[in-house]
């Protein structure tokens, strides 16, 4: 391959150079319905999963048809998307907060010949390209991470337990069935990038074993105090140890103080902890960020370990999909999973759910830990 | 044929889910059939070797990612997460596998020409693989090599009008919810706010100078459609300080039945005739709703805004007129200390161009406090736990306000400052003694 210059010159790198302009207008990219109405919208209908109307005070409507996205995808797709929004759509896209596709019309004549070429659209393996859905009180789009597609920190995967679970709860993708929205997102370590400590349902990978330690270069590659400081439970301290006869600095790690959370890998690329048996993920529930009725609450765990299960995680998967027929089927309307679980009563969600409760679930992190268990004889059998 | 065997990854191209696994084996193929002719500037086949060593950590449970990667452009310390696989023999075409963020528009709203100029430029420089979008918000281009960086960045800020998002310590990428632009809850313009001081804080977003990193979020209600209570280190979500708007016709078309609950959001499944008492007035966490009659009534006064009622009966009920944002600081996930949700900072403030009361009263008196006294990694919310909120509230010049409580403290320990008791705090034993005997 012949190397092609962009016009930028190695030999004189500030010259020419641009900085600080920032991403590109918000109103450049508006369509006209959206630009002529912005800050005049009426109301809104949900027609059908995954189609919305919103009406102006002028009038004028505009349909925005909610596509899924597996949110890594190609030029080769975001190409497809742009033909059809050029064929249907003037030319104009958008995409949402959880990674979902919207296609905008602004004539309900123009709705359905949009719908019928989006649900056409298939890849050669058979999933659908554009899967209509993800609006109203049903499962909408994961919110992910990078797994072990591009991150040096996982724990587990991010496309492939997302891509699993999304196949198991696709009807809901596509219907208005639940009591009210099931957020659901995965992170593949607990920097937790993303929103799983915030979502209804949240999938974490997670570590089991503490961090091995390269101390032939540790000190070479890390600076120590920073991985001193960086574990929340001070199991990392100085330590000189004996290598083929060299004395050199490094670090020891308290065993029996580590709960193998990995900061200190992220600070130290000697001390690795990635483990195929040990690692695997965490399961949480409850969690929200809207104020509607309940103030945000945090998701608490609820699984401590289910194994990675590559390609599939079919285990992560049935508990899950279990978890949203539970709650779906016993919630009131307009109740988040956490605003039911604590209505019923946490005992009452790991019986109903028929999920084991196990010491690890208990709170053991500082003060904060007792304000987490129960201090009263109200409770149910 | 494909490079490597794939057989795991393979597994998930069935299934009804748009599979990544057929889109990168699409992509693998076009290029290696290359059509257009291009003259790609990276292995043509990265996007087999990025399946090839994806089925690899399918196998072994473990990344094959190194640690780390530092890399860039000249001028900036942030906006590329250089990546190399720890496998580079048998993976030479993900050997350097580096992400670009792009800054992106307000609302996540495109045109094709801008998109398709983006696949251009991607297709030539980098593997064609991205992501849409980053959490934080950023358009990811995902997988190109260090010589190509400048070259993209060159191209990006030349031909495109565009710049790189944020990464390190520093500010980083603000993200907003779709707004006015669409949605009748916005009770600001988030996209102008979010541009706005994207645009002003360019130097802080690029180069960094913080403890660590910090993050901006813009929700238009609280609804919070972008999650910042949970997700930015200053949130800015929208509310209303007047009366909700009652339209007692519409409420009467709800009850009746010609208008569905919830814009539609349950129509999957039989609830019932819709119970205006049961599902709006009930549900009220403040129980500040009525009815007399066949007029609904609310106390606004005594009213949240928790938008559940509005949520209900989107044609019935409108947000009010006075309207503004509330400010939340601290949110973060659980690394070091646990994990934070917003806290409430300032109960209101106008959200109006050009946004000055926010940037000198607010967020300039914030950073300057917590880049002087935040530890090394230290996030906000954690200077915050560390110092306390009264803090926040002598560095920000206002009075302390219930509002910025969920309850008042429990434990007794409390500390006065010593101007604020009679006498200050230099005594003498002696004295003391005078009236007290040993």
């Amino acid at each position: 391959m012949a190397f092609i210059s962009s016009g930028y010159n190695p030999e004189k790198p500030m010259e020419n150079r641009i900085t600080d302009i920032g991403p590109r207008k918000y109103d450049e990219f508006y369509p006209p319905v959206i630009a002529k109405n912005k800050g005049q919208w009426l109301y809104h209908e949900i027609l059908q999963p995954g189609v919305l109307v919103h009406v102006a005070k002028s009038g004028d409507e505009v349909y925005t048809v909610r596509c899924g996205g597996a949110r890594l995808m190609t030029t080769s797709l975001i190409n497809e998307i742009c033909d059809l929004a050029d064929k249907h759509c003037g030319g104009y896209v958008r995409w949402t907060t959880r990674n979902n596709i919207e296609f905008m019309v602004d004539n309900k004549s123009k709705v359905q010949p949009l719908i019928d070429d989006l649900s056409g659209r298939k890849f050669d393996g058979g999933s659908f390209k554009f899967p209509i859905g993800g609006t109203g009180a049903g499962v909408s789009n994961i919110v992910h991470t990078q797994g072990w597609i591009h991150c040096h920190t996982p724990a587990t995967d991010a496309s492939g337990p997302v891509k699993a679970v999304m196949d198991e709860v696709f009807a809901d993708f596509q219907s208005h069935r639940m009591p009210a929205p099931v957020r659901v997102s995965l992170a593949c370590c607990l920097n937790m990038c993303g929103a799983v400590h915030c979502s209804d349902i949240a999938i974490l990978g997670y570590h089991r074993k503490p961090p091995m330690l390269d101390h032939e270069y540790l000190d070479k590659m890390c600076e120590i105090p920073l991985a001193i400081a960086s574990c929340p439970t001070a199991a990392i301290k100085p330590a000189k140890v004996e290598i083929n006869g060299q004395k050199l600095n490094s670090v020891a790690v308290n065993n029996d103080r580590c709960m193998y959370c990995g900061n200190c890998y992220t600070m130290c690329p000697s001390m690795p902890l990635a483990d195929k048996e040990g690692d695997g993920i965490v399961i949480m529930a409850g969690g929200k960020v809207s104020n509607r009725i309940s103030a945000p609450k945090f998701s608490k765990v609820v699984v401590a370990f289910i194994p990675n299960e590559a390609p599939r995680w079919p285990t992560a998967s049935k508990v899950i999909k279990n978890m949203i027929d539970v709650y779906a089927s016993d919630a009131r309307k307009y109740e988040r999973l956490g605003d039911w679980a604590e209505r019923i009563g946490w005992e009452r969600f790991f019986e109903k759910c028929e999920i084991d409760f196990t010491h690890h679930l208990i709170d053991d992190f500082r003060d904060p830990a007792y304000y987490t268990w129960r201090q009263t004889t109200q409770f149910k059998f | 044929m494909a490079k490597h065997e794939t057989p795991m990854l393979d597994q998930l191209e069935s299934g009804p889910w748009p599979s990544f696994v057929s889109d990168l084996k699409q992509q693998a193929e076009k290029r290696a059939k290359n059509k257009e002719g291009i003259e790609f500037q990276i292995p043509t086949d990265v996007v087999e070797d990025l399946l090839g060593i994806l089925e690899l950590s399918f196998k072994h449970g473990r990344t094959h990612w190194k640690h780390g990667g530092i890399v860039g452009v000249f001028g900036y310390g942030g906006g590329v997460i250089g990546r190399y696989c720890d496998q580079p023999q048998a993976f030479p075409g993900v050997a350097h596998f580096h992400t670009m963020r792009i800054a992106q528009p307000g609302g996540k709203f495109y045109t094709t020409a801008f998109l398709r100029q983006l696949c251009d430029l991607w297709d030539l420089r980098g593997s064609g693989i991205t992501n849409m979008h980053g959490s934080t918000g950023d358009v990811i281009l995902l997988g190109t090599t260090t010589p190509q960086l400048e070259e993209i960045f060159f191209e990006l800020t030349h031909k495109m009008n565009q710049d790189l998002g944020g990464s390190g310590s520093n500010l980083r990428t603000p993200a907003d919810c779709i707004g006015q632009a669409r949605c009748e809850y916005a009770c600001y313009d988030t996209q102008d706010l979010c541009y706005d001081l994207t645009q002003e804080y360019q130097d802080e977003l690029h180069r960094p100078a913080f403890p660590y990193k910090f993050k901006f979020k813009f929700d238009g209600c609280p609804n919070c459609c972008v999650a910042s209570i949970a997700r930015s280190d200053l949130s800015f979500i929208g509310t209303w300080k007047d009366d909700i708007k009652i339209d007692q016709e519409a409420v009467q078309a709800y009850i009746g039945g010609e208008l569905k609950p919830n814009a539609g959001a349950h129509s999957s499944r039989d609830w019932g005739k819709f119970d205006i008492q049961k599902e709006v007035i009930g549900r009220c966490p403040t129980e500040c709703m009525a009815m007399d009659g066949n007029t609904l009534k609310i106390n606004n006064r005594e009213c949240t805004r928790c938008m559940h009622c509005i949520n209900v009966m989107p044609r019935a009920l409108r947000i009010g007129d006075e309207r503004g944002l509330s400010i939340f600081a601290g949110a973060k996930a659980p690394i070091l200390d646990g994990a934070q949700m917003g806290t409430l900072v300032v109960p209101f403030i106008e959200a109006e161009a050009p946004y000055t009361k926010i940037k000198e009263t607010v967020i300039e008196p914030l950073w300057d406090w917590w880049m002087e006294e935040g530890k090394n990694r230290e996030r906000m919310g954690e200077l915050m736990k560390r110092q306390g909120l009264q803090r926040v509230i002598e560095v920000l010049g206002v009075d302390p306000d219930p509002r910025m409580v969920q309850e008042p403290r429990s434990n007794p320990y409390i500390f006065w400052k010593e101007d604020e008791v009679e006498g200050g705090f230099e005594r003498d034993i002696n004295e003391f003694r005078k009236y007290h005997q040993r």
